[in-house]
């Protein structure tokens, strides 16, 4: 459905910085009806990574391709009807002075699709579980909750009958209570609509919500790919393994030291080496491959 | 050393912390979870009169035997910082954008322990080490330090003074995984060697469980649950509690996988709250006597209370 083949992203150098390498070589796909997550720190590249699948950066190299035909950035209104994207912090994501009802008519519109507007908005809230819709159309983003904005928002990329979702950081400014119940709405789309979703997020408890398949980006990579099952109960990679440990439940904590790195300086070799427990001689030299659609882990360690 | 009754604060008309008390003794660790709005902020910045003045704050905070809420500023600025202290949530904002860190650490010991500024800044350079900052940096502003740093020379500060408490405002939210995880782990560090009192605030229950004694979770400006802190999550008693502790789901477990877990409808807004149970409105076990009765925290264990009617029930019952 949703590909991307060697995806990478660089950013031009800054402040007396180098260019940032901040999505470096990156296969994934999001298959019909399937909802992936993908995992990382900030600044591991993951927010880029999804702001190229909606067409908003320009890939560097590499491509993204939607049901096998490469984006056309020329021909980007027609793609977004297809592939929408959800953003975090639903607060800052709605115009203040727009109500609900033009918030979620806005892409309609601008597609020029106005016949039985009415109905399409109605729907498109009352999917999103705004109920009854009539009752939020005229209301504004101050009168209602956090899980009401976002619902909103999702309501918003609703409305063009979409195929894929990307939504960044869907729940992460959202109450715990409400947090559920967004999750629960993404998976109702998918069970419902048939609906593709990737979902970014530095959240594991989320992908076991709702995943079927998680992707962990470090500095710019995936590191580990494969399904929820596989790499949240069995990780390979010295990375998922420490991210793992240190949730609330988990018995041995591996607590990494130091910062998230720099993009704008990507160490030689495995890229983790310099924060990784597990490195050996080799790691800080020898670069490991891009991962494919059969690999599924970048570790030198595993792969030996 | 730390006791608070019938805690009241209110915005206008609208009641934000409506009758909250607990007790804190030396070297105890207290979490306090809620929702956002739910008044646990506020209720913890009234402690040490930290809200605006538009707040009206009523009850009682025995500090160390005296009132805190009717002590002269002269005397409540001398307990601020020396005796308790506050790590902010968001050391982005908190901290001073134009001054170095060194400035900024300075200003509490200079005040309060009377040293001259070359003591200050050998202390300064101590604290930063006890909280993982190289010490050489003190000179640098704050935008030169990461997110997790910043936080960090946060902790610094409210160390500054060797206070006997620290209030903690979701030291953590806004942080990395990782970065969460070097935090707690420091703050732990810090309270098992030092004997600290913290009061610490979060969203996140695990994240609580894992460092605190004690938890209270607060619910529409109310204290709904009271109690040692495994036990509250591994078998809590209120409904909204139990919702709280599902939120964060155990990897691993089957009953999670592809189910999240909420909680259907919206904290309440403090112009709405009245008679009756606040959670009512969201609760699954809410009966027709949860919306009028007057409902208090009653005993629901050894060393625990709970808000619920069912609670009392079940004690009626055994």
């Amino acid at each position: 459905m949703l590909e991307t083949r060697d995806l990478k992203i660089v950013y031009p150098p800054r402040g007396g910085r180098g260019p940032a390498r901040a999505v470096d070589g990156v296969n994934l796909t999001v298959a019909p009806g399937e909802i992936v997550a993908l995992i990382g720190e900030s600044g591991c590249g993951k927010s880029t990574l999804a702001r190229a699948l909606v067409g908003l950066v320009k890939p560097t190299s590499g491509e993204v391709l939607y049901r096998g035909e490469p984006l056309d950035h020329r021909r980007l209104k027609a793609y977004r009807r297809q592939v929408q994207l959800v953003l975090q912090d639903p607060g800052g994501a709605l115009n203040p002075r727009q109500n609900v009802f033009d918030a979620v008519a806005e892409g309609p519109r601008l597609h020029g699709e106005t016949d039985g507007l009415d109905e399409r908005v109605h729907s498109a809230l009352s999917r999103a579980g705004l109920r009854p819709p009539e009752e939020f159309f005229r209301r504004f983003p101050h009168q209602l909750s956090g899980g009401q904005q976002q619902r909103v928002v999702i309501a918003g990329a609703l409305a063009l009958d979409p195929s894929v979702i990307v939504a960044d950081e869907p729940v992460a400014s959202l109450d715990a209570s409400v947090r559920g119940e967004i999750l629960k709405l993404i998976l109702d789309l998918r069970d419902e609509l048939g609906l593709s979703a990737l979902v970014v997020s530095h959240d594991l408890g989320l992908a076991w919500n709702i995943a079927d398949r998680v992707a962990v980006m470090y500095l710019g990579r995936i590191v580990e790919i494969g399904t929820v099952e596989d790499v949240l109960l069995r990780p390979r990679h010295p990375y998922t393994k420490a991210l793992l440990s240190v949730l609330p439940e988990s018995g041995e904590r591996v607590v990494l030291t130091g910062e998230p790195p720099d993009p704008t300086r990507v160490p030689d070799g495995c890229r983790f080496h310099p924060r990784c427990p597990r490195r050996f001689d080799g790691c800080d030299t020898r670069d490991l491959p891009v991962l494919s659609a059969d690999d599924s882990v970048a570790c030198l360690e595993v792969i030996q | 050393m730390l006791e608070v009754e019938d805690l009241r604060v209110s915005y206008g008309d609208a009641p934000a912390v409506r009758g909250v008390g607990f007790t804190l003794e030396r070297g105890q660790t207290l979490g306090v979870a809620g929702e956002s709005g739910c008044g646990k902020s506020t209720m913890a910045l009234s402690l040490l009169r930290l809200l605006p003045a538009t707040a009206t704050v009523t009850g009682k905070v025995l500090f160390q035997g005296e009132d805190l809420l009717t002590a002269r500023w002269s005397r409540l600025r001398a307990v601020r910082w020396s005796a308790a202290s506050v790590v902010f949530q968001g050391a982005m904002s908190a901290l001073n954008p134009v001054r170095t860190i060194a400035d900024q650490l300075c200003e509490p010991i200079l005040l309060h322990d009377k040293v001259g500024a070359k003591q200050a800044r050998k202390r300064v350079g101590e604290l930063l080490d006890s909280v993982g900052v190289p010490a050489a940096r003190m000179d640098g502003y704050p935008h030169e330090f990461s997110g997790g740093q910043r936080q960090r020379i946060m902790i610094a500060m409210a160390l500054a003074c060797r206070p006997d408490l620290i209030i903690a405002d979701e030291p953590t939210t806004a942080l990395d995984v990782m970065v969460q995880a070097q935090i707690m782990d420091l703050l732990t560090g810090l309270v098992r060697e030092s004997g600290i009192a913290v009061i610490m605030i979060s969203h996140d229950l695990s994240v609580l469980a894992h460092l605190c004694d004690r938890l209270a979770v607060m619910y529409g400006g109310r204290i709904v649950e009271l109690g040692p802190a495994r036990q509250l999550i591994d078998d809590p008693r209120h409904p909204y509690t139990r919702a709280l502790a599902g939120a964060f789901p155990t990897i691993g477990d089957p009953a999670s996988r592809r189910a999240p877990a909420g909680l259907p409808g919206d904290p309440p807004r403090p112009s709405e709250l009245g008679a009756g149970c606040a959670f009512a409105p969201r609760c699954v076990h809410a009966a027709d006597a949860c919306r009028t009765e007057v409902v208090e925290l009653w005993p629901s264990g050894p060393e625990r209370s709970a808000a619920c009617v069912r609670v009392l029930e079940g004690e009626r019952g055994a």
